[in-house]
């Protein structure tokens, strides 16, 4: 029988309960109230004395109201035909949900159980499985998707009956599997996987090295994110944290692209309802929504279901990447998610760690940004879940709990910085202070050498020093004057400035300069270099600035102009007959 | 209020803080309202048959053996249209001597509207002013604040922004307002005749602090009423929100809760994010727009409150006094509204965002060419006429005096760009050069 319990307390959104019989750490349990059901999730026991986060609004709710637990943990369900859905944290499918506002214990099936499917099965009767492996595939949206065997099942599983190709329901029974003591599972198409378990049933997590294009040039050319990488974004309000990163969630070449937007503005979410469905993916010519899962749990919804909508979010993508896709998942913002844990943990009255942050958020930071990553998969097939988040400190400040204990695990760091936004100087990524550790991976060196040819990484790390000497020299021309510091000082400076204008600096609602492909991107670096390796001849630092903003101009106008159209090509040998003019010619 | 026959009445209360006091109670739901000795209060904490109070005007002077009554309701407003042209104190009583209002009892800080009822905003409030509606324009359906010292003059521009906008009802939720500028605010609104279309909830200095938490929720349930049922669009204004959040630190502190930064509550972004996002564009025309005002420490805006806010709202307004023309303008800089790119050159004049971006841009070079003057190196020519056209455009054009339709914003900006650059200085496209700069007069510059 269930166990039961009885509300002894209330605080907010953490009640109290009485219960009657054993329950589990983070199990999921409903409390009934003036006809309501809330759903709530243990986070605390003692002894008979649960302590519970509550999904909802508690008001009204009294002492002595019953509760019902499920026993289980919070799960998602998982099958065909959560593409283009818009859930809320909990996964509740936002579109089924009648009026205009939310009703409290309003909870709908995220799934559509009515709709046909044409499956196909991969194995046959006689076969054996292992957990999440293939035995069907059905098509949603053009993306082959996978009927996969029950996540987390031990050993090895025999295939007794699959369903031959045909239209079927996800709730239809297509394969019957046992195991070796006999023991027989009924499939359907649909999975259950609890959202804070990390579901590891692949072969191994080898350190990711693909390049995931993003059609961004301050990441791909300077520091590149890998497919099954991490990187998270930091930044103060108003330097386009959002812009930024819609343009990823827009051009990134993945398969299934996941955004959380957890605690965030709502008509944030309204301009992703609005323009998705219109635009096109760049790389395969479809819409864009196609390929896209909406988790919104805004600032206003309840906290608790905020701090679990990065988990369904997550567990959303396992499931995809055990099909052997590119999931993009992004996170805006993971530092609402550590004001939700602070919340708790404040009302728990347990002692506070930093800036009252709950002691363990370094772990809890840690292990979420450790469920992305590439994975080889049973089957051979690899799958991937590249994790970017975006951190908003407090007070633009960048040493405060949740900015350090992500860096010390997101591998890519995208630092946004006031002064470049401004300037209007965007994306506002600080070029020196930003990192991606994935350029110092043999793999990834490897790996786009194979791609791009010899040489790009040295190219990369002459343009990083290039721009970091251009600051120092800009520094000092601030204290020493114009006519304080050499010739030579004002033109290394301009070199920084030419690589910050051109490679850079990007216009994201430019229809042409907003995605440049890995390609072109390769062309503006080589170009750039090779204007920065030339040596010039001024007579004064005047000549310098008026030089370099004219070809800077040629420059833009050349990202701005289709690649390689006629405007393209005449820029092009507008810029070489302005180069040979100061150029100085090597014996 | 009146103690009904059924309700049952306590009299003996265990333990009295400033803010909070507790007692033994059974039956009795969260959020549910009571009274002590009169006194309203509402349910913050209960623990077994422990029921924690806050009272919201303090609980000074009252005695172990108060009365306690439970209400068995949340806080609540009773919406109808006779709300409008009325003033009401934080419980939404009468405070301008009129009868109670009859309407349907809705209580107050209800659910949020279901992200994908939303509409993406996209009409635009015009304000007459062309700091606000050149450079940073408002949408219904946006929350904005301003950013602005105590001293500086935010109430009455806030004032002139309610009343020059296109809206069906303008609420004002007063929170710790002083009473001259409460008495400032019912006059204005008294002697614009418009007075049928505005709703006051005041809470002033004079009214206990723990009472304005009330006022924002009170002022939204019933702007949700007139963008809900009757499909207007509601102008909300908040002053100021600041001393809203230190309510919520007065309060949070008396029930022993471990600060965060600036001694501000953990809770601080989902409380205000909880008002703030009820602005919103319902599909069926109704919108709820709010303007707030957020008053900063000597201009820090990394400080708790407006740093969450600004994390919370579509843009911020600064205001600045500058000294060139003695008038206090709508800082170009600073200033930001999210939401502006939605109408700006779509709902107004093509030549909007150029114009716009390009007359910020000269203004940033005359910033640039001032501290060259006052460090003392020497002006060029450019230089000069930047620093020209920064007073006349900051005159003419970001004065909170100003009151132009865009338009003439635009027309103004134009002559001012004739007068000081060439063409090629302004950086705009050639379509909008040949139309406004050439076209008029056929000369060139």
């Amino acid at each position: 029988m269930a166990t039961k319990g009885k509300v002894t307390g209330v605080i907010a959104n953490m009640v109290l309960l009485a219960v009657d019989g054993p329950v589990a750490q983070n199990e999921i349990c409903f409390i009934n109230t003036g006809g309501d059901r809330l759903m709530a999730e243990v986070i605390k026991i003692n002894g008979a004395k649960v302590y519970v986060q509550v999904f909802e609004s508690t008001r009204r709710l009294r002492i002595g109201e019953e509760a019902e637990f499920t026993g289980h943990m919070l799960e998602v369900s998982l099958a065909p035909g959560m593409l283009s859905k818009n859930y809320d944290g909990l996964q509740n499918d936002l579109d089924k949900m009648e009026g205009v506002f939310l009703k409290r214990g309003d909870y709908t099936n995220p799934l559509d159980e009515e709709k046909i499917w044409h499956f196909e099965p991969l194995v046959k009767a006689g076969d054996t499985v292992v957990a999440a492996g293939w035995i069907g595939s059905v098509e949603e949206n053009h993306q082959p998707l996978k009927i996969m065997a029950p996540f987390g099942i031990d050993g090895e599983w025999t295939v007794k009956s699959i369903a031959a190709a045909g239209e079927y329901r996800i709730t239809d029974t297509i394969a019957v599997i046992a195991n070796a003591e006999g023991e027989e599972k009924k499939l359907n198409m649909i999975q259950k996987w609890p959202v804070r378990v990390s579901m590891t049933d692949y072969k191994e997590k080898p350190r990711p090295f693909k390049l995931l294009e993003t059609g961004v040039r301050t990441i791909d050319t300077m520091n590149p994110i890998v497919e099954g990488g991490t990187g998270f974004i930091p930044g103060p309000f108003g330097t386009g944290k959002t812009v930024l990163q819609h343009a990823i969630s827009k051009q990134a070449e993945a398969d299934i692209v996941i955004i959380a937007a957890c605690g965030e503005r709502a008509n944030e979410v309204v301009e992703i309802f609005t323009e998705f469905p219109e635009l096109v993916d760049p790389h395969t010519g479809r819409k864009l929504m196609e390929r896209t899962i909406i988790i919104a749990n805004t600032s206003n919804m309840p906290v608790a279901a905020r701090e679990a909508s990065v988990y369904t979010a997550m567990t959303i993508a396992e499931y995809y990447r055990a099909m052997g896709l590119r999931v993009l998942l992004m996170a805006d913002s993971t530092s609402r998610w550590a004001q939700a844990l602070r919340e708790m943990s404040n009302r728990m009255e347990e002692l506070p760690g930093p800036d009252a942050f709950p002691m363990d958020i370094s772990s809890i930071i840690a292990n979420f940004y450790s469920r992305a990553g590439y994975v080889y998969l049973n089957n051979g097939e690899a799958g991937s879940i590249t994790f970017i988040g975006t951190v908003s400190p407090a007070g633009g400040n960048l040493k405060e709990p949740v900015t350090e204990n992500t860096k010390k695990v997101a591998r890519c760091f995208y630092a946004l910085e006031q002064d470049r936004a401004d300037k209007k100087r965007y994306p506002a990524v600080n070029p020196i202070d930003s990192y991606s550790k994935y350029i110092e991976y043999p793999e990834f060196d490897k790996y786009i050498t194979s791609l791009i040819g010899e040489g790009w990484i040295e190219m990369v790390n002459e343009a990083k020093t290039r721009l970091l000497r251009g600051k120092e020299i800009a520094e000092q021309i601030n204290i020493l004057g114009d006519d304080g510091v050499p010739v030579e000082y004002h033109v290394t400076f301009w070199k920084s400035e030419l690589i910050d204008f051109v490679v850079l600096q990007q216009d994201a609602f430019d229809e042409i300069d907003a995605v440049t492909p890995l390609e072109r991107q390769q062309d503006i670096l080589r170009m750039i270099t090779d204007i920065c390796r030339s040596e010039y001849k001024f007579e004064e630092f005047e000549e310098v600035s008026s030089f370099f903003k004219k070809v800077i101009n040629i420059c833009k106008q050349m990202n701005y102009s289709e690649y390689k159209s006629d405007a393209y090509s005449s820029y092009y040998a507008e810029l070489l007959a302005l180069l040979e003019t100061k150029q100085v010619v090597n014996e | 209020m009146a103690t009904e026959a059924f309700q049952k009445i306590y009299t003996k209360i265990n333990s009295i803080t400033k803010a909070t006091c507790s007692l033994k109670a059974t039956g009795v739901g969260y959020d549910e309202l009571a009274t002590v000795n009169g006194k309203l209060a509402q349910v913050v904490k209960i623990m077994g048959d422990e029921v924690t109070l806050q009272v919201f005007e303090g609980t000074g002077g009252i005695p172990t053996d108060a009365e306690v009554v439970f209400m068995g309701k949340a806080p609540s407003l009773k919406v109808s249209d006779q709300l409008a042209g009325r003033f009401f104190n934080a419980y939404g009583d009468p405070i301008d001597g009129g009868p109670a209002v009859e309407g349907v009892e809705v209580e107050i800080g209800g659910p949020s509207v279901n992200p994908v009822r939303r509409k993406q905003p996209s009409e635009l409030i015009a304000t007459g002013i062309a700091g606000i509606d050149l450079n940073n324009t408002l949408v219904t359906g946006q929350k904005i604040p301003f950013f602005a010292d105590p001293d500086q003059p935010y109430n009455q521009v806030m004032a002139n922004v309610a009343m020059r906008a296109e809206t069906d009802k303008i609420i004002l939720g007063g929170m710790g307002m002083t009473n001259d500028d409460y008495l400032y605010f019912k006059h204005l609104f008294s002697n614009a005749g418009a007075l049928d279309r505005i709703i006051s909830f005041m809470n002033t200095t004079e009214d206990p602090a723990v009472e304005r938490l009330l006022i924002p929720d009170m002022a939204l349930t019933a702007a949700e009423y007139f963008a809900v049922e009757k499909n207007e669009k509601v102008l909300v204004l908040l002053t100021d929100m600041t001393m809203y959040a230190d309510a919520l630190s007065i309060v949070s502190n008396r029930m022993d809760q471990i600060p965060s930064k600036d001694s501000m509550p953990g809770s601080l972004y989902s409380d205000l994010a909880k008002i703030y996002e009820k602005a919103v564009q319902f599909p069926t025309g109704g919108s709820i727009t709010i303007i707030a005002v957020t008053t900063l420490s000597g201009g820090d805006i990394t400080h708790a409150v407006p740093d969450n806010t600004g994390y919370i709202t579509e843009g911020q307004l600064f205001l600045r006094r500058d000294s060139d023309i003695g008038k206090v303008i709508v800082d170009p800089f600073r200033s930001l509204s999210r939401l502006k790119q939605l109408v700006a050159g779509k709902k107004t004049r093509k030549d909007h965002p150029q114009v716009m971006n390009a007359a910020v841009r000269l203004y940033a070079d005359a910033a640039n060419a001032k501290t060259k003057l006052e460090n003392g190196f020497d002006l060029t020519d450019y230089d000069r006429r930047t620093l020209a056209f920064a007073k006349e455009y900051s005159d003419q054009l970001l004065a909170i005096d100003v009151n132009l339709n865009t338009e003439e914003m635009l027309d103004v900006t134009w002559e001012l760009f004739k007068k000081h650059f060439k063409p090629e200085e302004v950086n705009i496209r050639k379509e909008f050069i040949e139309k406004y700069w050439l076209g008029q007069n056929g000369e060139k510059a």
